[in-house]
């Protein structure tokens, strides 16, 4: 139960502090971080609903905006970066970032306290 | 709590955290810094605009007088209707830093050397250029005279500047332009000053060809002696057509230049040897072909009996573009056209009463003096037998991840010292050499383009224009009362034959300039007995005009001969014609070039390949269009034969020397067949005629064609690969290979990466017919459909009809599609 709250409570906390993008673009890093402390779960599962929460947040968000814009952006950037001009690629690479940072804040801060 | 994995855990974390945002290399160059920029909420996704996008929006500014509603076309083009003046160039500045923000500013910062700060060490040879060339110092003396002498261009200008701040206020940093986030800068406050430099970089792109032609012809000179430059870079062009018709009577000249006494000793001179002191490169000279088309069909020659104008200025083909479409009505006047995002005001356009456009001048108005410094501390030079002193003028440029560089710029009398011992480039030969520029005066251009877009006759026209100091351009005029007009209008010296050329001395007032050709005897013709009036870059005037026009390589003949032919003796003319003639792809140099190389030709003497290749390009219907071959074939051949004849000639030389112009082997070509130029002067045992040269020629560029062939890339389109480039250069960022044809000495101009930046077309019936477009779109957002959503049309061709009407029909317009209101803020 815990774990999937903690998917969600990534997702949407970084959702929220990413609507105005005056605070940088890394700070889910320091939420997550929070979320494990203040919902304990193993280091595994927390590095698992981190990774999940903000992954799937930037998939959806970059697949959503690119399907809006007809991949006119994507496929310039996705041969700009060395992707070979693919979209799925690129929203993929996107995930990638975000999952693996979130992934690590929420290991870090799970090894803050033991899970109950 | 687990202190060993919590640590290691959060260095990794804070590691990758690190690396993500800062810009690592990535071949070459520097990547975004890629947790930013891939971030949805904060990185490029927040560029890529939806398809269906909905334009309307209202936006409260405190700064404006009243309400001002603009209506956006389905093409994006914004309709502005204001109720004073101020107002509307307070929403056109909002407007074009909505969509054009990027460009504008990274524009200005090229133009006044700043590019180091943005792009590091690596580009410190181009900012130091601009920096000595007086750039910055130019847009500061406009600055001050506009702001001491000239309130209403003060006021417009700062009410541009103000909507372009409003727009950068309300500006989110999520939704920066996608190229800040690429190249990882922001962008700063606009002022007045950047909207000079905008318009220095414009004299720079249009007028700047001789910063660099100087150098080469003086080195060329000494190189050949000038008897040989002489007859090698003549100024006589047998076919001209000038501007105003061959025969037409000019006043006497109120000023008459007095050559120096010594001229002929000291500056026409013979070789010369100096060592080549530290160098740097400069950034690539403006485009020889920067230049243009214009005319106007008086009633006489048209269906309606009614004036249409066209003008198609050529430059660069860059995306975002330099032009912005823009309607801007007010209580004073209504007008539409092209404008440049950094500037109020509508450049090339028409408005209620006339159409106006315009062609580059070409005449020289930059030159160099060489200084001799009294020693290494440069603070005193030699003019006019006595020790005269500079002042310097401090210039910083930062550079990004670097130290500050300084430029000390020793100011003469002539103007700033640009080449020094602390500044040389491969063309400048250890010379100390202080630039004269005519755009380092205070300039009033804003004010040229303000009334015309007011103008309601050909008196406004011409007091609008009497403005205009540099670049010099060509106005043409069309009014709906009939009238049609050119004059070539700008700050010109009266110069005596060949001054300014070269190099010239620095140390005695004879080379001064001797004063500025009076308006009223620029060259103007007014209502022209043959019906129309046109130009094309070529010499104003012919020979008979009492001033010296500047070098032939400053002047391409064949356009405006083009131009003059498709005009003469047509009636019954309609803007669908025109449109015709401004795409049109014949090519009147090879007309006149290929059957004179065909007497040179000895076909048995040719390689079979080799009389293949003639035989196609024989039979090519002398039309650039994007599938044939035999301009291609024609193209290489005439090069080959060029370098054949002239290559021993230039060869040897330990600084790259230019060609001569193309027309000067054509006219050799049909004076005599007697040709001295045309032996290789490397053999010594033997004299080569024309004939074997062609041969030569023609056997040299028989190899390339073959290996065109076996690439598949021998049509026109392939071989000329068309491009309409982002200024970043980035390839995915630009158009590539367009399906295009035209090329150099054609009406449609369109080159490898230079052609037609607008084409317009203005047919001056009650209610105004207008069509136009340039090779880009509305939106400098790469990730908008509307940012290169004019491209194909224009390489088809085609034309769009310009919505120019008033807000009550143009609010219920079919092609209307968004409202954007702008209402004042209650404070």
């Amino acid at each position: 139960m815990k774990f999937i709250l903690s998917i969600l409570l990534v997702g949407l906390v970084t959702y929220a502090i990413g609507i105005y993008g005056t605070l940088p673009w890394w700070s889910f890093v320091v939420t997550n971080l929070i979320i494990a402390i203040a919902l304990p779960i193993k280091p595994l599962h927390s590095f698992i609903a981190g990774a999940l929460g903000v992954g799937a947040l930037w998939a959806g968000l970059a697949f959503g905006i690119d399907l809006a814009n007809n991949h006119i952006l994507s496929t310039k950037v996705a041969q700009i970066l060395p992707l070979g001009g693919s979209y799925i690629a690129l929203i993929i690479v996107t995930a990638f970032v975000g999952a693996l940072l979130g992934g690590l804040a929420s290991l870090t801060g799970s090894f803050v306290r033991k899970p109950e | 709590m687990r202190i060993v994995p919590f640590l290691l855990s959060a260095t990794v974390t804070a590691a990758l955290v690190f690396t993500l945002n800062i810009q690592l290399k990535l071949g070459g160059t520097k990547a975004p810094r890629l947790g930013y920029f891939l971030s949805p909420q904060h990185g490029f996704w927040k560029n890529a605009e939806k398809l269906n996008t909905n334009f309307d929006a209202t936006i409260l500014a405190n700064d404006l007088k009243g309400d001002v509603d603009v209506y956006m076309d389905d093409r994006l083009v914004p309709h502005i209707y204001a109720d004073n003046d101020e107002d509307a160039y307070y929403v056109q500045g909002y407007l074009h830093a909505k969509y054009r923000l990027w460009q504008m500013d990274f524009q200005t910062r090229v133009a006044a050397g700043r590019l180091s700060e943005i792009a590091g060490a690596d580009k410190l040879s181009i900012d130091r250029f601009f920096r000595r060339l007086g750039m910055v110092y130019g847009a500061e003396q406009t600055e001050a005279f506009i702001n001491e002498n000239n309130p209403v261009m003060k006021a417009t200008v700062d009410a541009y500047t103000a909507g372009v701040n409003a727009y950068l206020k309300q500006l989110a940093p999520e939704d920066l332009p996608f190229e800040y986030k690429l190249m990882n800068f922001e962008p700063e406050s606009w002022t007045p000053k950047k909207t000079y430099l905008f318009l220095m970089f414009m004299s720079y792109d249009l007028t700047g060809r001789s910063a660099s032609a100087d150098l080469q012809l003086t080195n060329t000179r000494d190189y050949l002696g000038y008897d040989l430059f002489d007859q090698l870079y003549t100024n006589q062009q047998d076919s001209l057509d000038p501007i105003i018709p061959i025969g037409t009577a000019y006043a006497e000249p109120s000023i008459v230049p007095v050559k120096p006494m010594s001229s002929d000793m000291v500056y026409l001179k013979k070789t010369q040897q100096v060592d080549i002191a530290k160098v740097v490169e400069t950034p690539e000279a403006p485009d020889p072909n920067n230049g243009s088309n214009n005319w106007a069909v008086g009633g006489t020659m048209t269906k309606s009996g009614r004036p249409i104008l066209a003008s198609d200025p050529h430059l660069g083909l860059n995306l975002p573009s330099l032009w912005y479409e823009v309607q801007i009505t007010t209580p004073t006047h209504s007008t539409y056209g092209a404008s440049f995002p950094g500037s109020p005001a509508v450049i090339i356009g028409f408005n209620d009463s006339l159409a106006w456009g315009v062609t580059n001048a070409g005449r020289d108005v930059l030159d160099y003096y060489e200084l001799k410094f009294k020693d290494t501390t440069q603070n005193e030079y030699w003019y006019n037998g006595e020790w005269k002193s500079v002042t310097k003028r401090v210039e910083v440029i930062k550079v990004k991840d670097s130290a500050d560089v300084i430029e000390n710029i020793a100011m003469s009398h002539w103007g700033p010292v640009m080449f020094d011992a602390y500044y040389q480039n491969p063309q400048s030969n250890g010379k100390n050499l202080a630039v004269k520029w005519t755009a380092h005066n205070p300039s009033t251009g804003v004010e040229t383009f303000y009334q015309l877009n007011r103008a309601k006759n050909i008196g406004d026209y011409s007091k609008a224009i009497q403005l205009w100091k540099c670049p010099g351009q060509n106005f043409v005029v069309a009014t709906k009362t009939g009238d049609i007009a050119i004059k070539q209008q700008g700050d010109f010296i009266a110069r005596w034959e060949r001054q300014g050329d070269f190099i010239m001395p620095g140390t005695d007032s004879a080379y001064e300039w001797q004063g500025m050709i009076p308006f009223e005897e620029n060259p103007m013709i007014l209502n022209p007995e043959r019906g129309f009036v046109s130009s094309a870059n070529q010499k104003s005037t012919d020979a008979s005009y009492p001033y010296y026009l500047g070098t032939a390589s400053s002047f391409p003949l064949y356009r405006g001969i083009s131009v003059n032919q498709q005009l003469s003796g047509r009636t019954q003319l309609t803007a669908q014609d025109m449109q015709a003639l401004q795409t049109n792809n014949y090519n009147v140099f090879a007309q006149q070039a290929r059957p004179a190389l065909m007497k040179f030709v000895e076909m048995n003497k040719l390689s079979t390949e080799a009389q293949r290749m003639v035989g196609t390009m024989m039979q090519w219907n002398l039309y650039n269009d994007p599938s044939e071959k035999g301009i291609t074939i024609f193209k290489l051949i005439w090069d080959s034969v060029e370098n054949a004849v002239w290559g021993d000639e230039l060869a040897g030389a330990s600084i790259p020397l230019t060609k001569p112009e193309s027309f000067v082997l054509l006219e050799q070509m049909n004076r005599d067949t007697n040709f001295s130029v045309a032996d290789d002067i490397r053999t010594k045992d033997k004299i080569e005629s024309l004939k074997d040269r062609v041969l030569l020629g023609i056997e040299k560029a028989t190899l390339k064609c073959l290996e065109l062939e076996k690439e598949n890339k021998m049509s026109w389109q392939a071989f000329k690969a068309t491009r309409v480039l982002h200024l970043t250069k980035i390839p995915v960022l630009s158009r590539l290979n367009l399906p295009i044809g035209g090329g150099v000495n054609i009406i449609n101009a369109t080159g490898e990466n230079h052609g037609p930046s607008w084409r317009m077309i203005v047919h001056l019936t009650d209610e105004i017919e207008a069509y136009g477009l340039y090779p880009g779109g509305q939106s400098g957002n790469p990730g908008s459909p509307y940012y290169d959503s004019f491209v194909d049309y224009w390489a088809a061709g085609k034309y769009y009809r310009l919505l120019f009407l008033p807000k009550e029909k143009l609010k219920q317009h079919e092609r209307t599609k968004w409202h954007i209101q702008f209402k004042k803020a209650v404070a």
